[in-house]
């Protein structure tokens, strides 16, 4: 039985190779300096999904991204992959999200895309690394959600198994279908480009795309639905404006500060519990805790 | 992360040779495919496009993951376990990744699952695979044997094994025995048809690279009583229906994640390929002939790892309170390193496009009968991509052990050290000079092209060819250097004795090679000017290389041949 598979990915700035002008001297990110790049986690979400579509063929694996227009890109990167295809949901209105607002308006995405049997997403973005939207929307969709999945190990009859990294150790846990599914870094690795799915889907583009296309390749686009990257906007998702962008999102950014960590003060500890304790009064003392 | 296409714009220059848009035109019959297949291009520039990404994707994995893996796979190493060979983990993980990419069975058509690309954007991927993970190179690039069972096995058998191959299945050719390596006639594995027409193969292989492979094209005797070439069929040999085992694998010097074993046969079921008697007349020299264009890629790619290692830590190492770069004896070193690379590389994609248009008129004159004009130009390339693939071979493969060695001593005392890889780089160099054919076995079928003409009048049509004016000196080098060789040649002619033209035959050979080469960079630097340091040094290195053969041949006189006489 083919599933429907539905994969949360965010085209992020490589925060990983960050150079001296990443960042502006206002504090904020210098995108220009910085290549957009398929978020590492997301890929690792992809590569489970994928395994999924093996395992159960008929399966279709779609691609959900929020962003600008250019995040279609990831979409591309998707399908050499081996995904089937995929949406941007993309309007001025929803830009300056925090985490509420992004996982409001991509659950009102995943509503419309409807009948799904799993969400499969990154633990977190390297650009914010705050791992909320996954959790927010199963809370939003009132489905279950399991973080930190290394490996699905089965997915039977309304239910998948999942392994999960924790910081001592492994657990397994069971959860019913529907449910989302965020993916840890530590799961293996995404599958490379296929040559033939290159070829194949190299003319694949999102409507605002589009327009650049010569003659030519827009005749094959308009023949061919598989090449056609659906662009949604706000309005397309029913999203109510109160809940989205900007006016949605309680967290404001007051200031942002470039932090540099230096070490001022060393403290050795005897390694008894003796120490430990007094450690902790101190700290409680000096307000740093408690 | 590096990307070795990306980070190599040489080699994108190479793809985008004027005569590729022939070679594209021809290998896609005017991109008929594209309303057949989606993934088929539907004009020059959409296949080109498509080269380029599937290229990217070879030079991203080998990048990452291919050349990350090789100091393991160098150390693991391969095992035999059970008559079977376990690869190193590293070596898995590389071929997962490769089948994942889709890039087995590049060569071959769409209908029978491949990727219908040309030889030349495959030669380049070669290429690239080698500079990663020189023995690995061999495993993704036997793949090659699929082509012989494209041109020669019956249309039931390519369906029933050319896509496996695309899907990723490994092959090898068992061609050498204990007593058969370099005089291949001498082999003795025996095929005895059994009453129903079927074959059984008995006897022992040796030297063979990926030996536990999934498919073998085998070459063995099935003429009884016979002891010559003519006597011996070619084989497909099927892994699943057993038969074959692996009695050991070698310790070898370099390329050592590629297994090299030694197989026995007990009545293992195999299908002749083609007609009887035709196994080395004609389909090993043809499986020959794409492997030794095979090796000239890896050796290729083994120079230009070389030559970036060496480069990168010439500029790293400093004594004396410099880069050892700016002493001019190490500059030497490096500008000769890039310069038998770029040169070796001009002349890889030259014989990888000659051998592109000959094979696809093959291909089309099996849908139709050819034009006249078409037979000629078949005729034309074929003959010279006979005459440069085992100039290539051998040059390139000379060069690259020139290149591993200066690469060591551009290190120094270092170079000597397990520490870096330029000391893996040597080891898996030095087979490249050897393996399908030595170098003097390419000298042996290169050198009728010297004593025919052929590379002669190669020469001249290169010689008519447009030339910017900053690099007009090194035309009229070339001139000079032309008619030294066509001095030597006459001189060696002349004598009419077959001893001392095999002799010379290799200094003939080199000189023929120098020119050819010098030609090539020339035409490339007029084309893109980054080559032109390239074709100024390598100018000045064949220039001495071409003096110093003449002077040995003028001066030789058939008398001192005795001189070398070993007993």
């Amino acid at each position: 039985m083919g599933l429907n598979i539905v994969v949360l990915a965010k085209q992020v700035p490589d925060t990983r190779n960050v150079g001296k002008d990443a960042m502006k001297e206002d504090g904020t990110i210098n995108r220009a300096a910085l290549p957009a790049i398929f978020n590492p986690e997301d890929l690792n979400a992809l590569e489970q999904a994928l395994r999924l579509k093996d395992a159960n063929p008929g399966s279709t694996v779609t691609l959900l991204t929020m962003g600008l227009p250019r995040a279609s890109e990831i979409i591309r990167e998707a399908i050499f992959r081996g995904a089937d295809g995929g949406i941007v949901l993309t309007d001025r209105a929803l830009g300056g999200a925090d985490t509420l607002a992004t996982s409001y308006s991509l659950a009102q995405a995943i509503k419309k895309i409807g009948n799904f049997d799993i969400i499969i997403g990154g633990r977190q973005a390297i650009d914010g690394d705050t791992a909320q939207v996954g959790p927010q929307i199963a809370e939003k969709l009132g489905i279950p959600q399991v973080t930190y999945a290394e490996e699905i190990l089965d997915l039977g009859k309304g239910h998948v198994t999942v392994k999960r990294r924790l910081e001592n150790g492994v657990e397994t846990v069971k959860a019913p279908l529907p449910c989302v599914v965020t993916v840890n870094g530590s799961a293996a690795e995404c599958r490379p480009r296929n040559a033939m799915r290159v070829m194949k889907y190299k003319f694949a583009c999102s409507p605002s795309e589009m327009a650049n296309k010569e003659e030519r390749i827009k005749e094959i686009i308009e023949k061919r639905p598989e090449l056609q990257i659906k662009e949604w906007s706000a309005a397309d998702v029913d999203a109510d404006p109160a809940q989205i962008g900007l006016p949605g999102s309680p967290t404001k950014v007051k200031n942002i500060v470039n932090v540099v960590f230096t070490a001022k003060e060393n403290l050795r500890l005897e390694d008894n519990d003796e120490a430990l304790e007094n450690l902790i009064k101190d700290l409680i003392a000096n307000h740093t805790i408690g | 992360m590096a990307n070795f296409y990306t980070d190599n714009p040489d080699l994108k220059h190479h793809l985008q040779h004027p005569l590729m848009q022939k070679i594209v035109e021809l290998k896609e019959r005017n991109y008929s495919d594209a309303n057949k297949y989606d993934y088929a291009p539907i004009d020059f520039d959409d296949a080109m496009d498509s080269y380029d990404k599937v290229l990217e994707i070879v030079g991203d994995i080998c990048g990452t993951t291919i050349a990350e893996n090789a100091e393991d796979v160098d150390h693991e190493g391969p095992r035999v376990e059970n008559g079977r060979v376990i690869y190193a983990k590293g070596t898995k993980e590389n071929l997962d990744l490769c089948r994942k990419a889709g890039l087995m069975g590049m060569s071959m058509p769409r209908r029978l699952g491949g990727l219908n690309f040309p030889i030349t954007p495959y030669i380049m991927a070669a290429d690239i695979v080698s500079r990663a993970d020189t023995g690995f190179e061999n495993l993704w690039g036997l793949q090659d044997c699929a082509e012989t069972i494209y041109e020669f096995a019956d249309e039931d058998q390519k369906k029933r094994y050319i896509p496996r191959v695309c899907e990723g299945e490994t092959m090898s050719m068992d061609l050498t025995e204990p007593d058969a390596g370099s005089d291949l006639q001498s082999v003795m594995l025996k095929a005895t048809q059994k009453p129903d027409g079927s074959w059984v193969l008995n006897g022992v292989k040796r030297f063979i690279t990926n030996g536990d492979s999934d498919i073998h094209l085998v070459l063995a005797r099935s003429e009884e009583g016979t002891k010559d070439g003519r006597g011996l069929s070619m084989f497909i040999y099927d892994k699943r229906k057993g038969g074959v085992d692996v009695r050991r694998i070698e310790n070898k010097m370099g390329i050592k994640g590629s297994p090299t074993c030694e197989l026995t046969y007990k009545n293992a079921p195999a299908e002749l390929v083609g007609q009887r008697r035709l196994g080395l007349i004609k389909y090993v020299m043809a499986l020959m002939n794409g492997a030794r264009l095979g090796i000239a890629a890896q050796a290729v790619g083994v120079s230009e790892r070389a030559y970036r290692e060496a480069l990168a830590y010439a500029k790293d190492r400093k004594q004396f309170g410099k880069s050892i770069i700016e002493f001019p004896a190490v500059a030497e070193l490096l500008s000769n390193m890039k310069c038998k690379l770029d040169a070796s590389r001009a002349l890889l994609y030259e014989t990888s496009r000659f051998v592109d248009i000959y094979k696809i008129y093959e291909d089309i004159a099996k849908e139709r009968s050819l034009t006249a004009e078409e037979r000629k130009e078949m005729k034309h390339y074929s003959k010279l991509a006979d005459a440069l693939t085992p100039l290539v071979k051998g040059m390139a493969s000379e060069y690259c052990n020139q290149n591993a060695y200066d690469c060591i001593q551009v290190h120094g005392g270092s170079g000597f050290m397990k520490d870096y890889a330029c000391e893996r780089i040597y080891r898996d160099a030095r087979i490249t000079s050897i393996y399908e054919g030595t170098t003097q076995l390419q000298v042996v079928a290169a050198i009728r092209h010297v004593t025919t003409g052929t590379y002669l009048s190669l020469i001249k049509e290169y010689e008519q060819q447009p030339v910017a004016d900053n690099l007009k000196w090194i035309h009229e080098n070339l001139k000079e250097m032309t008619s030294l060789y066509e001095k030597a040649v006459s001189k060696v002619t002349e004598a009419n004795d077959t001893q001392l033209t095999d002799f010379l035959a290799r200094r003939l050979v080199e000189m023929a090679g120098n020119v050819i080469m010098t030609y090539l960079l020339l035409s490339d630097a007029s084309r893109n000017e980054s080559f032109t340091r390239s074709a100024e040094v390598y100018c000045k290195y064949a220039q001495s290389e071409i003096a110093k053969h003449s002077d040995f041949i003028a001066n030789f006189a058939p008398t001192q041949l005795e001189l070398y006489h070993q007993s």
